[in-house]
């Protein structure tokens, strides 16, 4: 008998933080006051927030039960596709917590930040070598961010050349946050499905491109984690209509010294460090999302960027062409540091390999599981493969129901339901820091939950059985909001 | 490489499953012109000793406390940072997580992001918080936005010159592409918020002001709250320093619609400026045109209290175009931080950390002008200020910053007629010694 990860244990229930503790107490070692109480005009006084009264003890208790609720990487296998849930290198976090770095204030004289400030000027080097482009900002403070970035750059690109463009392409293979970011700059996003192939047609895109059109926004290897094998055509099309081309790298884990992305046509890239460069994903942010472009898009480019002059590194705002701002400083300068820290200890060789290894990983579990489930397109896949639950549609259990059991397993489930043009989608990417062994009982667990499937679908509609809590109402919550406590 | 686990037997194995000769054979959908000619040219990889090395090195030429007295505020506060914050923070159940989309598997984060909402919500005096936004600046950049889409038809919005100069300048960039106009309001000789070009404008869809603003004084929101509803206009608070709201008025309490703002001050380090922590409240009745990510209560099958995700039909990947942001982000850690040093301070700890603030600042205000130094906005202030030390002080600043004393962040750049002008700030890690010498420097 096989043993999975997954195991009951002993839970703690846990309150919620205003259901415990007591008047009068408090967790904080409170400075000496040496300043008399100073006068305070009682029209402007409020009566302070009415927060629980805790001591150190009960705050830390609360949240070690708490965080043993959680499952992360650190815990096991987190398979979650176009999101890179991959190891989170320890050391980069005792990096980022330099003292230096951790208590830098942003608003001091350059010639008392210059470590941190040639940190950053080396990354954007780094970036600008490992994408192949011209020039980087590390402003934005996560992926959606720099699409935001990218789509304000094309704006002010179009501007320039006096004519201002109302349309941008997006696929149908898209994360949902490429429409949403077009549109905050007034793009009105123009589908294009992908081909049989799961791939785009060149003619699809000729079909649409025009000159109202801004561009293009190409997730490459796309969402279904194929290469885009006709993105230097595509570029071509659009470039010969004055359009530019965006690439969102979120999923470059896959292409690390292997593909350029100058020469495939991209103008703008943006880049997840919290998937691709190993930052932890922290329950959600915070991320970073730098900027990588081609030569001329360079003079748009964020304010203030990181200059070097005669050996020291410098804060400008002299770029007059510039988009302006998009963080109140520098952007996520604690998560930048975890991302150099990697690349530093990788090496360009290490990152190559980490990108064929995350393939070679995506593709086995491809081949083991195809006989199991319904893979969505037969070919060669890059870093993630996509499968649906069309098979297990006949004993009435769908991905949900699947990914739901995977809990009781021991393992995180996938992306599911996503990307929308495969129903029933289940979106498994396994990184390269998976070992064989991992990768083998993840198989044997999907392959394990399939036989259920058939023998006792009930199993699964009443999953996850071991977890803290049961399936929960989602309906509700949203139909009848309870928001605080 | 310790963090690639694959020995050559297991490559083997798996290319054979595969089906493929060797690992570059798995890249033959890559057309010739995309692949890399050349390898990446980067520096050779360091061990980890060697890391160190290098990162303490260029860590040590920072200025940074405790070796410099730095009287700097300007949106970033160096605040005491609890033990137990930077520790359970390392939990790595918390911070290896994604987004809670499988709740039943994240019921940590979620219950602490619930935590965090509440907590917010009773800071501010609001019905409803998220914990969805990078920093201070793109949170008022989104509330702006917000309003916008509140009001419909309406295309112009009111924004303070006392607002952090960073946050505006933000603002202009997120509204360049739109037809979104400004109309900048000037403050008044007593450094808060001239309200007076409101009676002019119509079309507002909001008026923004920022509490305590960049010179540190206290706005007050209620007649700011008044004179935007009287214009049918939402009244939208923006703030860099929430400890002020631990002695000060909340904004909910004075009519404010939408509060947001950063929350490095609540247990983040300043680190260089990020990450940090855009906190965002508003009315229970704009909740559905808020942006960002939303924890709700719900109860599982068994009818245990439990936490999802919620409201999610606003937000990118349903709505994609039509969404209210395209926020995807669940600054989660951050918030995390936020609600762990509300928590450890608590309700008493949190006003007293306040009251400290406020006295030593005012102790520096009262040392500076027995000093002969002018003080020139007169409206009270929370823990920053401006002084006037008059337009040859930059020599002796710098003389300072020899001696590692930052004395104040000079305005001239932001504001050119306050030339001579600095912004001084005093939190708890500043003790009155600090406080008597710095003076003693500059008189």
């Amino acid at each position: 008998m096989k043993e999975y990860p997954g195991a009951t244990g002993l839970i703690l229930n846990e309150p919620l933080l205003w259901e415990k503790g007591k008047q009068g107490r408090s967790g904080f070692s409170m400075p000496r006051r040496d300043v008399a109480p100073q006068p305070l005009d009682d029209r402007l006084a409020g009566d302070g927030p009415d927060f629980p009264q805790l001591s150190e003890i009960d705050v830390v208790r609360h949240y070690t039960r708490l965080s043993q609720w959680n499952f992360g990487v650190d815990t096991g296998m987190y398979p979650l596709g176009s999101c890179t849930m991959k190891y989170n290198p320890k050391t980069n976090e005792r990096q980022a917590a330099q003292p230096g770095f951790a208590r830098a204030h942003p608003m001091l004289d350059d010639d008392l930040c210059q470590g941190i400030l040639q940190l950053m000027y080396d990354l954007e080097q780094f970036l600008i070598e490992i994408t192949g482009m011209d020039a980087a900002t590390l402003q934005p403070a996560a992926g959606a961010h720099g699409e935001l970035t990218g789509m304000l750059l094309f704006h002010a690109y179009h501007k320039s050349k006096g004519a201002a463009r109302s349309k941008i392409i997006v696929p149908d293979t898209a994360h949902g946050t490429n429409p949403a970011s077009a549109a905050l700059c007034g793009y009105r996003p123009v589908a294009v499905k992908s081909n049989d192939q799961g791939i785009l047609a060149p003619e699809a895109v000729a079909a649409v491109m025009d000159e109202q059109t801004a561009g293009i926004m190409v997730t490459n290897p796309n969402t279904l984690g194929l290469f885009e094998e006709n993105i230097n055509k595509i570029s071509a099309i659009v470039h010969a209509k004055g359009g530019l081309v965006y690439g969102d790298g979120a999923n470059m884990n896959a292409v690390m010294g292997i593909v350029h992305m100058g020469q495939i046509g991209i103008d703008v890239l943006h880049l997840n460090l919290h998937k691709t460069f190993a930052t932890p994903h922290g329950g959600g942010g915070p991320g970073a999302g730098p900027v990588c472009v081609r030569r001329h898009l360079e003079p748009f480019l964020p304010v203030p960027r990181v200059i070097k002059q005669k050996g020291r590194y410098r804060l400008s705002q002299n770029f007059k062409h510039s988009i302006g701002r998009l963080h109140a400083f520098y952007g996520n300068v604690g998560v930048l540091i975890k991302a150099y820290s990697y690349i530093l200890s990788m090496g360009a060789e290490n990152l190559k390999k980490a990108s064929q290894l995350a393939v070679l990983n995506a593709n086995y579990i491809k081949e083991k599981l195809k006989d199991t489930f319904h893979l969505a397109y037969d070919r060669p896949c890059m870093h993630e493969c996509v499968f649906s639950d069309k098979l297990q549609q006949p004993y009435e259990v769908t991905t949900l129901d699947m990914v739901k059991r995977l809990m009781d397993y021991g393992f995180h489930p996938p992306t599911i339901y996503f990307p929308l043009v495969v129903p029933g989608a289940l979106m498994i990417e396994p990184t390269e820091t998976e070992a064989k062994e991992d990768i083998d009982l993840f198989i044997d667990s999907l392959k394990a939950i399939a036989a259920e499937a058939r023998d006792n679908p009930e199993l699964l509609h009443a999953a996850p059985a071991r977890c803290r809590r049961k399936r929960l109402d989602e309906t509700t919550a949203a139909r009848k909001p309870i928001l605080t406590g | 490489m310790r963090y690639l686990p694959h020995t050559p037997e297991d490559i083997d194995a798996m290319l054979k499953v595969a089906g493929v000769g060797s690992l570059d054979d798995l890249f033959q959908s890559i057309p010739p012109d995309g692949r890399r000619k050349k390898p990446l040219h980067l520096p050779e990889p360091l061990s980890e000793w060697e890391l160190n090395d290098h990162i303490d090195k260029l860590g040590t030429g920072m200025a940074v406390g405790p070796n410099y007295r730095i009287f700097m505020g300007a949106g970033s506060y160096a605040h005491h940072i609890p033990a137990v914050v930077s520790d359970l923070l390392g939990r790595s159940e918390f911070v290896t997580a994604y987004t809670p989309y499988q709740p039943e598997m994240s019921q940590g984060t979620l219950q602490a992001i619930f935590e965090y909402q509440t907590l917010t919500s009773r800071l501010l005096g609001m019905e409803v918080a998220n914990a969805s936004q990078y920093d201070g600046a793109s949170a008022l950049a989104e509330a702006v936005l917000m309003a916008m889409r509140i009001s419909r038809q309406k295309k112009q919005v009111a924004v303070s010159r006392a607002i952090h100069p960073h946050y505006r300048r933000v603002l202009e960039t997120y509204l360049a592409p739109t037809d979104y106009k400004i109309v900048w309001l000037p403050y008044r000789p007593d450094g808060v918020t001239d309200l007076g070009a409101l009676d002019t404008v119509d079309d507002l869809a909001a008026v923004a002001v920022q509490s305590p603003n960049f010179f540190g004084c206290i706005e007050n929101l209620e007649t700011v709250a008044q004179r935007a509803h009287a214009k049918q206009a939402l009244c939208i608070t923006a703030f860099s320093e929430p400890l002020a709201y631990g002695l000060m008025k909340n904004p909910g309490s004075q009519g404010v619609d939408i509060a947001c703002g950063e929350g490095q001050s609540l247990g983040i380090a300043p680190s260089f400026g990020g990450p940090a922590l855009g906190m965002f409240a508003t009315r229970m009745k704009h909740v559905r045109s808020m942006p960002g990510r939303i924890v709700g209560q719900t109860v599982d099958t068994d009818g245990r209290r439990g936490f999802v995700l919620t409201l999610a039909t606003r937000e990118q990947h349903i709505r994609r175009e039509k969404a209210t942001s395209n926020i995807c982000t669940n600054n989660s850690l951050c918030a995390l931080t936020a609600v762990m040093y509300m928590a450890t301070l608590g309700k008493t700890g949190f006003k007293d950390l306040a009251r400290l603030n406020y006295d030593r600042c005012e102790y520096l205000k009262a040392q500076l002008r027995n000093a002969g130094f002018a003080l020139p906005f007169a409206q009270p202030t929370f823990n920053e200020f401006v002084v006037d030390f008059g337009k040859d002080f930059e020599k002796t600043h710098l003389r300072l910053a020899a001696d590692n004393v930052i004395a104040g962040l000079p305005l001239e750049r932001y504001y050119p007629e306050l030339a001579g002008h600095y912004l001084l700030c005093v939190t708890e890690m500043l003790t009155k010694d600090d406080i008597d010498r710095l003076v003693a420097a500059v008189s």
